[in-house]
Order: structure tokens, then sequence, then C-alpha cells
């Protein structure tokens, strides 16, 4: 069964999200929908009731929090249909009833107005067939928040029930081309919201997250080449951290944030460097006499894995994160590129080119295993959700960059589309620092 | 930081260029009428269409008869080595930069087709432009008058997705300061 949620855009929910947002923006013109398209093993039943009062508010937060369930591929939402009166309360549950429509997990709640305009929001998990509530919360905040505060709902749902950390308050970044114009754009994991922080004619490349999330990192060729810029988001301020001679790329922080791994030709061939996160001299970390870049730091900060050519064909290798001996890691094919740790450090997604095609694959480090995740012609970029459940990639669907996302065990497969153009590039945003 | 003064350095040796120039007179015709950018707009070309006939046949580099107009050495698929048919156009910008103008510096910028990983197509176009710059020094023109850049897969001067459309995007640019 494949839930198909089409989160399309709601022109007055987007300007009072705008009015709330904390980022220094422009709205983006178009939103990303998001559609499962594959979804594989067993789904729990969830019933979320709409909830009582929910409707005089201008964003419903059960719909939201269904969507974001849905879209996991791990839950199949349970007809609400034809409850009367609908529970607001633990004693107005009958039990009986959701065991019928075969839910094995309900979630009710109520929202209501407090003083000062704001709004109070109570929702409550239960188990149906133990009849036994799960987990209780309640929030008081402005109307304006109520789509963040649904995400939140989401995640402890979801946490709840699969013991994994949910990933809906999260945001995305990704670059959208339109003829010749280039956008940053920022949104919430499940494409609403999205705003552009960054124009430029020239093109933008490789955005990255810093780990707080307040800041982007990313490759601009407004210099008419690429140089690696640093953006703080909620000031908008931008900062040249990387404009050695010749080419400037591939940014990729340092668990503690203190430094960029870039790829730099300043030497003559593109090898890997560090830069102080703030701009300075660069640190040479690599040394072979091929091209070495794209690295990818491990979550614990101790390694680098990046791509290089030093043996013939470009493969991925491991090195200390200083610099030092690298071993290779990659050995089936002549095309393995783009490494990205998971954020357990356990395996490294990255792209791997078989029979002309290109597609997104995981190694797992332990093992050695390899599993190629997507079966498309040109997939690019992949990058993992914060709870290493999803990872989100670029994909070309006729001749167009689109955004596509596949989970972990490749079996849920979601695509996102926009209107907008080209869509490329895509980094998914660390958890939210509350 | 250290390369905006490397560009300051460049901006000002390029202004020193242009005063020096003018003691030569055999060469200065080239200097006095503005040399239009590839990407100029419609808006500032139209400024420099003052003499719209002149063929500005004092500058070799923009004269469609000088091989110095050609611009762009072709690659192979997966290759970055030089074919022997583009030897004569680089032989031809050595020679400009070593005979006739000593001071002029040149960007080379690398492209590749849109196949394969973005980052790493930025630096294989990087290692092309490298491989034009490699013949160059060879052929006697100082390393530090020429930076190598890439724009990767960025900036298709063909925009389709076929081998035809591949093979024109698989290329260095050469680019003169000032350009």
């Amino acid at each position: 069964m494949n839930a198909s949620l089409s989160l399309l855009a709601r022109g007055s929910l987007r300007a009072l999200l705008l009015l709330a947002a904390c980022l220094v923006v422009a709205p983006a013109s178009a939103q990303l929908t998001i559609d499962i398209t594959t979804s594989g093993g067993r789904q729990v039943p969830i019933a979320i009731t709409p909830m009582a009062g929910d409707t005089s508010q201008p964003q419903s937060v059960s719909e939201v929090v269904g969507a974001d369930l849905a879209r996991t591929g791990l839950f199949r939402l349970v007809n609400t249909a034809g409850v009367s009166p609908l529970p607001t309360e633990p004693s107005q549950v009958n039990f009986p009833d959701w065991t019928a429509r075969s839910a094995e997990a309900l979630v009710i709640g109520k929202v209501d107005p407090v003083s000062d305009g704001r709004v109070e929001v109570r929702f409550r998990l239960f188990d149906v067939a133990k009849q036994s509530q799960l987990a209780s919360y309640s929030y008081v905040v402005a109307p304006t928040q109520l789509r963040a505060t649904a995400h939140r709902i989401a995640d402890l749902i979801y946490e709840r029930l699969t013991g994994e950390k949910g990933v809906f308050s999260t945001k995305i970044t990704y670059v959208v081309k339109k003829g010749r114009r280039y956008e940053l754009q920022v949104a919430d994991a499940d494409g609403f919201n999205a705003q552009s922080v960054l124009a430029s004619n020239e093109p933008i490349m490789s955005p990255a997250w810093s780990p707080d999330g307040s800041r982007l990192a990313y490759v601009s060729f407004d210099q008419k080449k690429p140089v690696v810029m640093v953006q703080n988001l909620a000031q908008g301020t931008t900062k040249a951290v990387a404009s050695f001679r010749g080419n400037n790329s591939a940014p990729a922080w340092s668990p503690d944030s203190r430094f960029l791994a870039v790829a730099l030709s300043k030497d003559g061939l593109t090898q890997v460097y560090r830069v102080p996160a703030n701009g300075g001299d660069a640190e040479r970390l690599t040394e072979s006499a091929g091209i070495d870049t794209q690295p990818s730091y491990s979550p614990d900060g101790q390694w680098i894995a990046f791509t290089s050519d030093r043996g013939g064909s470009p493969q991925i290798y491991r090195m200390p994160a200083s610099g030092g001996p690298a071993t290779r890691v990659t050995f089936e094919g002549t095309y393995n590129v783009g490494p990205r740790y998971s954020p357990d450090g356990k395996s490294i997604a990255f792209v791997q080119r078989e029979g002309g095609r290109f597609r997104i694959a995981s190694l797992e480090l332990a093992t050695g295993q390899v599993t190629v995740l997507t079966d498309g012609t040109l997939d690019d970029s992949p990058t993992f959700a914060p709870n290493g459940k999803m990872i989100l990639y670029e994909a070309q669907v006729a001749g167009r960059g689109q955004l596509a996302a596949v989970s972990g065990d490749g079996r849920v497969r979601q695509r996102l589309t926009s209107s907008a153009g080209d869509v490329q590039d895509p980094a998914w945003g660390p958890m939210p620092t509350n | 930081m250290k390369n905006i003064a490397l560009y300051i350095a460049i901006a000002l040796a390029a202004a020193a260029c242009a005063s020096n120039d003018k003691k030569d007179s055999a060469t200065v015709t080239d200097k006095s009428t503005p040399v239009p950018s590839t990407t100029a707009s419609t808006g500032s070309s139209s400024t420099t269409r003052t003499q719209p006939s002149q063929p500005m046949a004092g500058n070799p580099l923009t004269d469609p008869n000088s091989p110095l107009s050609k611009r762009s050495v072709y690659f192979d698929y997966d290759s970055n080595s030089v074919k022997d048919e583009y030897r004569n156009l680089v032989q031809a910008h050595s020679r400009y930069m070593t005979a006739d103008k000593r001071d002029s510096r040149m960007r080379i910028e690398g492209n590749c087709d849109e196949r394969g990983s973005r980052e790493y197509n930025l630096a294989l176009g990087q290692r092309r432009a490298e491989a034009v710059k490699r013949m160059m020094t060879v052929m006697g023109v100082t390393d530090g008058r020429i930076e190598t850049v890439s724009y990767g897969e960025e900036k298709p001067a063909a925009p389709g997705h076929d081998e035809s459309a591949w093979a024109q995007n698989r290329r260095a640019d050469i680019k003169y300061a000032g350009e």
C-alpha cells in the first residue's frame, strides 16, 4: 500500500511561517512535493484522530502528524471517519472500536486557545491492544508555530514506536537551477516552507550544514571560479573561507566545527586540505599524484573518507582526519566516488558507476559489504538524514535534476518533485538544537 | 585574504601593462578598442558598438583569421590528454604569451560532460585545464602566468543529454586576463 501525500503549497500558511522563520531569507517560489514510490515490509497501522479545535487554526496539526508518519513508509494511516464523538480525553477512547479498525496505535488531542493569542496543543499516544497510554505532551505556542509543533509531535510518536529519533523537525538544503539562475534553498524536511538563502547567476554547488545547523558552507562561482563560502543563516552574512589559486570546493565540516575539509588545486591537481572554519591557511592532508576530493569526516572526527584516482580509477579511501596513510575501502567496479559517512559511522554512502549508470550505494565498513540502493541513471550527492534512516540524493529524471530519498535498507523510496527547475546537490541538516 | 591580494596584484599588473603598452606602438591598436567579453550582455555590447564595421584586425585574439581566436581544446570521455589536433592551437597561444605579449596572463577553464559525480567532475575539469597548462609550460610559458580552474559539469556549452552535446562540453577554454 503506497501512501501518496500531496503536500502542495498553501500560500497563507507559508506566509505565516515566513514571519516565524528566523532565517534571513526570501520565500522560494515552489515547494517540493514528496511521494512515496515504494515501501516494503510491515507498516504499523496508526489512527490519528482530528484534534478538537484543530480546524479553527491555520494549520491542522493532526494532518501534518499523519503526513509525516506516512511518508516514512513505516506507518499506515487508519481511517478515522465516522468516529463520533472524537475522543479528546483518555476516558473517551473506545478501544474495542479501534481494535475493530485494526489500529495498533492511536493518537488523540486537542487545540485550545489560551491567553495572548497563543494556543495549547495536547496530544496522547495509546497502545490500542494494551489499552495503555504511551506518551502525553502539551505545548503552548503561537498559531504560526503549529506546523513546527506537529513535527515535534510526529518526532515523539516515531521515537516511541520505532525506538529511533524522528527527523520531522529537521531542515534540508538544495540548489535550484532555473535557466541561468541558481538559488540555494532551505526547506523543512517535508519540503514545506522553502526559502531562498542565496541567489546567483553563477553556479552554486555542494552545500554542507555546520554541525549545529547555523551555517552553510557551499561552493560559489561568483568570482568566475569555485570558491568555498560560509553563510551564517541567521545573520545572512557570507565569508570566503577557501579562495586560493585554482579550484576551491567540496567543503565538509569537522564534527567539532573547527575545520572545513576542502578540495583545493592550488598546488596543481586537486588534493584534500583543511582550513579553519572561519578561514585561514590551508593545511594539506593528502599527497598523491592523482585527484583527491570529496572529503567526509567520520562522526567521531577520527577519519576522513575521500575520493581518489591515485590507483587509476576513482575509488574511496580513508585516512586519519589530520592526514596520513590512506587505505582503500572500495574494490568492486571502476568508479566509486563521493563518500558520505552515516551518522553512526558504520557505513558510507557513495556514487557507483555500473554499466554507464550512476547509482547510490552503501558500504558497510566492518564487512566491506556493498549494497546498491537506487536504480537511476545519474544519481549523485547522497546525504544521510541525521537519524541515519533515509538517504536523500539527486536523481536525473527526463533530463532534469530532481531529489529522491531511499531508506538505508533500500526498501522505502520517495521522490521529491518540484516544478521549479533542476533541483540538485541536497544536504540534510542536523537534528535541531532546542 | 591572500587570494584577494593576488587578484589585486593581477589587476594592478594588468593596469600597468596597459600603460606600458602605449610605448609599443606596434601592438597598441588592440588596446584602443574595448575587447568584447565572450559573455557580454546586450547592454554592454551596444555601448562598444560605436564602430560596428571595424573588424578588430589589430587584435589577433579576436580576429577569426588568427589561430589565437581558437580557444577551446576538446577531450575524449574520461580523458585528459590533449589530442594532437590541438597542438597547433596550444602552440599559437604559447608563442603569443612568450613572444608577443610577455606580460599577459591567462586562465584555462576545464569542463566536463554531465555524466558522473558533480564534485569529481569539477576535479576532472581542473585536470584537463592543467593538461593544457602543462603543455604550455613545456613550450616556455612560465607557470605563474596561467591559472587553471574548472567549471566541472556546471557550464555546459551544449545543453543536450547525448554524445554530440557531451563532446562539446568536454573541453578546456583559454581566457586572457581582462577578457
